[in-house]
């Protein structure tokens, strides 16, 4: 495959990941905020926009609406949904060839919906609605993705961009809810703090499945042991590492002697650590510097991607 | 056929076909179809107009669905639009056929010989048939091609000439598109559909095929592949999909089994050429490429070109790899060397062209510049070096501002321009408004050129869609039509 075309996939799955991220958070965080005091709702947004990486030139304005509105529609901030949707699209448009046709008119179809609706709707509200349909355009576009594309190289260069996203945004909204809320570690959680875990789950589709494991007793300790190392549910970390490390397996696989050890090395280490680690070692070292770890660790995969399937160097190549 | 029938086809807008000096496709005379149109004629008369407004539309939901458009495009909004086309065939006997492919054999046959003395000996220089300074004025002349061997003395291994019928019904050459010529995926759908829409009439006519050109453009770009390259890597590179041509780009390379390519896919390294994929470089043979020679390599050729491989030049001067079509094609199909194609091809293969030229003014000779300057009102004048219908006076549609502006550039640089008589070239019939009404058409058949000369069986038929229009670019509101060559 293309190195470009692998780099245009990867792109695509991730863009598409960031956007359901987004419309969710801010779909959460809207929803929260009807039952709230001022000055909690601003501590709140303020980790919203950290949480989204602290998107250019956008403050907190203490107008929740006005700041839904710039990271939905803005299309010239590019961490909006607008954004992400119109580069993922983008991306799919310069394979059109690898995709589906099925997959092409479902990103196209996303991308029409969200370019094209009608601003002229009164500022205040942020139609939920309309988040949710992005939401949903999502989840079609990956249904569709698994079963109408061949599960090869450039559906595994999907799998990675998705899982490596969301790790990371799991990973950075754990640690931005670990600065604010760990203190008192170990108590059930009451109160207004009660709401923000639930946003917390939420943010992550995690409530359900949640409750599911340890019942709606929102004990911080368990949420971090469920978000961050449980093996079957999708939003996990660990469940997202999993996934990734057998993508990037896969596509090992296809290169036959390509020398991919280091990224093997990269993700591997990654895995294990989640996958054996106990919540209780983890509560007992710095658990800030081991999430931020996490986020170093998938950025340097991505490297690694880079540096290995797409942006290698003429000589090395030729070595190899 | 039958009387009764035409009256029942009469009843759908006949009485109001045009037919003058120019020459039908369809009708000899008014109420005397062409033998070869009369089952189209007998088929037409038995559907209701609802049922052919039925079809056209199912044809054109058919190609939507299909991604067969092409984009207006800007970042904020994505439109694509079906390239226009018309629901009724034009077709063309055998015989005539025949020769219009003999003739076409011979021509191309002829340029190549001739782009291959001119960038080696130059004879046809020197024995002064060509004046050189037609040949060294040009701007697609490249001096880096002097004394290079490519693969077979292949020059031009796509071509498509634009062909039109004149009143007499003589079939004569427009012009020859021997740099990146395109429209043949148009080619390839418009028969998809057409066979899908009226398929008993397909049976009934015996229509010759054409499903294998992708085929024979593989086969084309294989026996060019470098000595000892056994199993040749071939890939198509094109300029990226904001190129009108894009969908083109990846129809042909989906079709014939190949990578899509765009310049920053491709490396070079001691003068090898090689893409870039996730198993690691993979060395390249031969490019199909739909890039002009001016942006294909900044090291060569234009210094500012984003599109380009840097080094792809030197790779295939050092006969590592090879470029269908090669540098420097331009040259044979400038607007003003064309009147000199006639005189190449008698210089080479010593026979009669086959297939004549139109007319031609050429602009540096002082006599023929002050006639045209007289008589812009009724020629056609036209830019050298243009394709696509730019750059170009239509004398009768032209208004006095439009004749002044090009008065003063032809005085300004008579090399850059040629004129030619304005030819009522012949009429189709085409479905318009629940009706028929004749349309001007041209031809356009695609030649391949490897170690055999391939033409597939009729071609794009471009068609000017609106009324009186000459204009049969798709740039400027042209549509196309599929064409049938009968078996008999």
């Amino acid at each position: 495959m293309l190195s470009r075309v692998a780099d245009n996939l990867y792109w695509m799955s991730r863009y598409l990941e960031r956007a359901e991220h987004t419309a969710r958070i801010l779909d959460v965080n809207l929803n929260l905020m009807l039952d709230e005091s001022s000055s909690s709702v601003d501590r709140r947004w303020q980790r919203v926009l950290a949480a989204l990486g602290n998107p250019l030139d956008l403050a907190w304005s203490g107008d929740a609406y006005q700041v839904a509105h710039v990271l939905t529609f803005d299309s010239s901030n590019r961490s909006s949904i607008t954004s992400c949707i119109t580069s993922a699209r983008e991306n799919a448009r310069q394979v059109r060839e690898e995709i589906s046709s099925e997959q092409w008119q479902r990103v196209n179809r996303l991308f029409h919906q969200v370019a094209h609706y009608n601003l002229t709707e009164s500022l205040d509200v942020l139609p939920s609605e309309f988040l949710l349909s992005v939401i949903e355009g999502i989840h079609l576009f990956q249904g569709v993705t698994d079963s109408t594309m061949g599960h090869g190289e450039g559906w595994q260069f999907i799998q990675v961009g998705r899982y490596i996203e969301r790790a990371s945004a799991t990973a950075s909204l754990l640690n931005l809810y670990h600065r604010e809320f760990w203190g008192q570690a170990g108590n059930p959680a009451e109160g207004s703090e009660y709401l923000e875990w639930i946003g917390l789950l939420r943010s992550c589709t995690a409530f359900e499945a949640y409750c599911k494991t340890y019942t709606a007793d929102l004990n911080p300790d368990r949420i971090l042991e469920f978000l961050l190392l449980n093996p079957e549910f999708p939003h996990a970390v660990r469940y997202s590492i999993d996934c990734l490390q057998t993508a990037l397996d896969a596509i090992h696989g296809e290169g036959g002697k390509r020398r991919a050890s280091p990224l093997t090395r990269l993700a591997g280490r990654l895995r294990a650590s989640l996958g054996f680690g106990q919540i209780s070692e983890i509560l007992s070292e710095d658990v800030g510097s081991y999430l931020q770890g996490i986020l170093y660790q998938c950025r340097d995969i991505h490297e690694m991607i880079y540096q290995i399937y797409i942006n290698y160097s003429i000589q090395t190549a030729l070595a190899g | 056929m039958g009387s009764a029938e035409l009256r029942r086809f009469d009843s759908f807008a006949l009485p109001n076909y045009l037919i003058d000096g120019a020459y039908d496709e369809m009708f000899e005379a008014i109420g005397q179809p062409r033998e070869h149109y009369v089952p189209l004629l007998e088929t037409l008369a038995a559907l209701p107009a609802d049922e052919i407004r039925r079809r056209k539309h199912a044809a054109d939901l058919s190609l939507l669905n299909q991604g067969i458009t092409f984009t207006v495009y800007g970042r904020e909004e994505g439109t694509e639009r079906i390239f226009p086309y018309d629901l009724l065939p034009r077709i063309i006997p055998s015989e005539e056929w025949n020769h219009v492919e003999r003739g076409l054999t011979q021509r191309i046959t002829a340029l190549n010989l001739f782009l291959r003395d001119i960038y080696n000996e130059g004879r046809i220089l020197a024995d002064g048939i060509v004046p050189r300074e037609i040949v060294y004025s040009c701007k697609h002349f490249r001096r880096q091609m002097r004394g290079l061997q490519v693969p077979r003395n292949v020059y031009i291994a796509v071509v498509g000439s634009d062909l039109i019928r004149l009143p007499s019904g003589e079939f004569v050459v427009l012009e020859d598109n021997l740099r990146v010529p395109s429209g043949v995926s148009y080619m390839l759908t418009n028969r998809r559909v057409m066979k899908r829409i009226f398929p008993q009439l397909f049976q009934r006519y015996g229509v010759r095929p054409i499903e294998h050109y992708t085929q024979a453009l593989l086969s084309t770009l294989r026996s060019l592949a470098p000595e000892g390259r056994a199993e040749p890597t071939i890939v198509l590179l094109s300029p990226g999909v904001f190129n009108s041509a894009y969908f083109e780009h990846a129809y042909l390379a989906r079709q014939m089994g190949i990578e899509l390519v765009e310049g920053r896919d491709l490396v070079t390294h001691d003068n090898i050429v090689y893409m870039r994929t996730t198993t690691g470089l993979r060395r390249v043979d031969v490019i199909y490429r739909r890039v002009d020679d001016d942006f294909i390599d900044p090291l060569a050729f234009r210094a500012d070109s984003v599109l380009g491989v840097a080094g792809l030049f030197n790779a295939y001067r050092a006969g590592n790899v090879t470029l269908a079509n090669a540098f420097g094609t331009g040259v044979a199909d400038d607007k003003a060397l064309y009147s000199y194609v006639p005189k190449i091809v008698k210089y080479y293969l010593e026979e009669d062209p086959i297939l004549n030229n139109l007319e031609t003014y050429l602009l540096n000779d002082p006599a023929q510049r002050d006639h045209v300057l007289e008589n812009l009102g009724s020629l056609v004048v036209k830019a050298v070096g243009e394709s696509g219908g730019y750059g170009m006076l239509i004398g009768p549609h032209s208004t006095a501002a439009q004749r002044e502006e090009f008065r003063r550039r032809i005085i300004a640089d008579p090399r850059n321009y040629i004129a030619q008589p304005t030819i009522s070239f012949s009429r189709a019939p085409c479905f318009i408004d629940d009706g028929l009404a004749p349309r001007h058409v041209d031809l356009r058949p695609y030649v391949l050129f490897g170690d055999k000369v391939t033409i597939v069986p009729g071609g794009l038929t471009r068609v000017a869609l609106r009324r009186g229009s000459l204009v049969v670019n798709s740039s400027q509101g042209g549509g196309s039509k599929d064409t049938w060559v009968l078996n008999r």
